[in-house]
């Protein structure tokens, strides 16, 4: 299966900037299907960056983040060709990792 | 019958006894590790709470003060709620955490964000938006709360089928 996280991230030196976007439904468990029948909740709660051995980025997310959810962040301390660690774990268990090499 | 079980029950007993003072001590553990690490744990409780006061109170314990350091950039009208981009940059030093709330949603707690030392106070995302309201960010600053709020107008809600 092909991963569920896209990421880019680019380094200009000194600051790596981190675009990520994770498929994912984020339904709020408030919606209801066409048959009347409500959809249950299905979020992402937690999605880590890790570069270098340390977390670069921590996002605790509620329900209110739109579905296929995107974020945008920098940091300093690392350099082109650097491994950046993405993983992400829903409130269903749910779970996915991917590596992004910094360009 | 009685003869045989006479006496097992004082054994049957300290086994008993045993097995749940395994069973606490089992139980006890992860709860102690759970507190260790409780900067690295999902703030549940927070994200349960309805109003946006109860939710900056259960998540950070406090409460924040304005600021005109921190930029909160929104749009004036968001044509669909399910989508808002939202994005928070702020000047002020030491910044370890940014947290976004949207007052009128079923839970006011959006999204919360850790920042750790060497990463820039700056986070973009997008965020779904049940009617017009305010959106507030939250930047904790060297142990300080800080806000910045702005309003949205939404002409179709995000919560909607």
């Amino acid at each position: 299966m092909a991963s569920s996280i896209r990421v880019r991230a680019t380094s200009n030196g000194d600051i790596t900037e981190v675009q990520a976007l994770i498929q994912h439904p984020m339904d709020t468990g408030l919606v209801k299907d066409s048959k009347g029948e409500v959809i249950p909740a299905h979020f992402i709660q937690q999605l880590k960056f890790e570069c270098n051995g340390k977390d670069v980025f921590v996002a605790d997310w509620g329900t209110a983040v739109s579905k296929d959810p995107y974020v945008k962040f920098s940091f300093k301390g690392a350099k082109k060709g650097d491994d950046l660690k993405i993983s992400w774990t829903d409130n269903k268990g749910g779970s996915d990792t991917t590596t992004a090499k910094i360009a | 019958m009685n003869a045989t079980t006479s006496p097992h029950p004082t054994r049957r007993l300290i086994l008993q006894g045993a097995i749940s003072l395994a069973l606490i001590g089992l139980g006890n553990l992860p709860f102690g590790t759970a507190h260790a690490a409780a900067n690295d744990k999902y703030p549940e409780e927070a994200f349960r709470q309805k109003g946006e006061a109860d939710a900056i109170k259960a998540l950070y314990g406090k409460t924040a003060e304005p600021s005109d350091k921190i930029k909160l950039d929104a749009p004036e009208i968001a044509e669909n709620g399910g989508v808002v981009p939202i994005s928070v940059t702020t000047t002020l030093d030491k910044v370890t955490s940014i947290s976004f709330f949207v007052a009128e949603n079923p839970n006011a707690l959006a999204a919360s964000y850790r920042i750790p030392d060497g990463t820039l106070p700056a986070v973009a995302n997008r965020l779904k938006m049940a009617k017009t309201t305010n959106v507030t960010a939250i930047v904790e600053a060297d142990g300080k709360l800080y806000s910045a709020t702005k309003e949205v107008k939404v002409t179709v809600g995000g919560c909607g089928g």
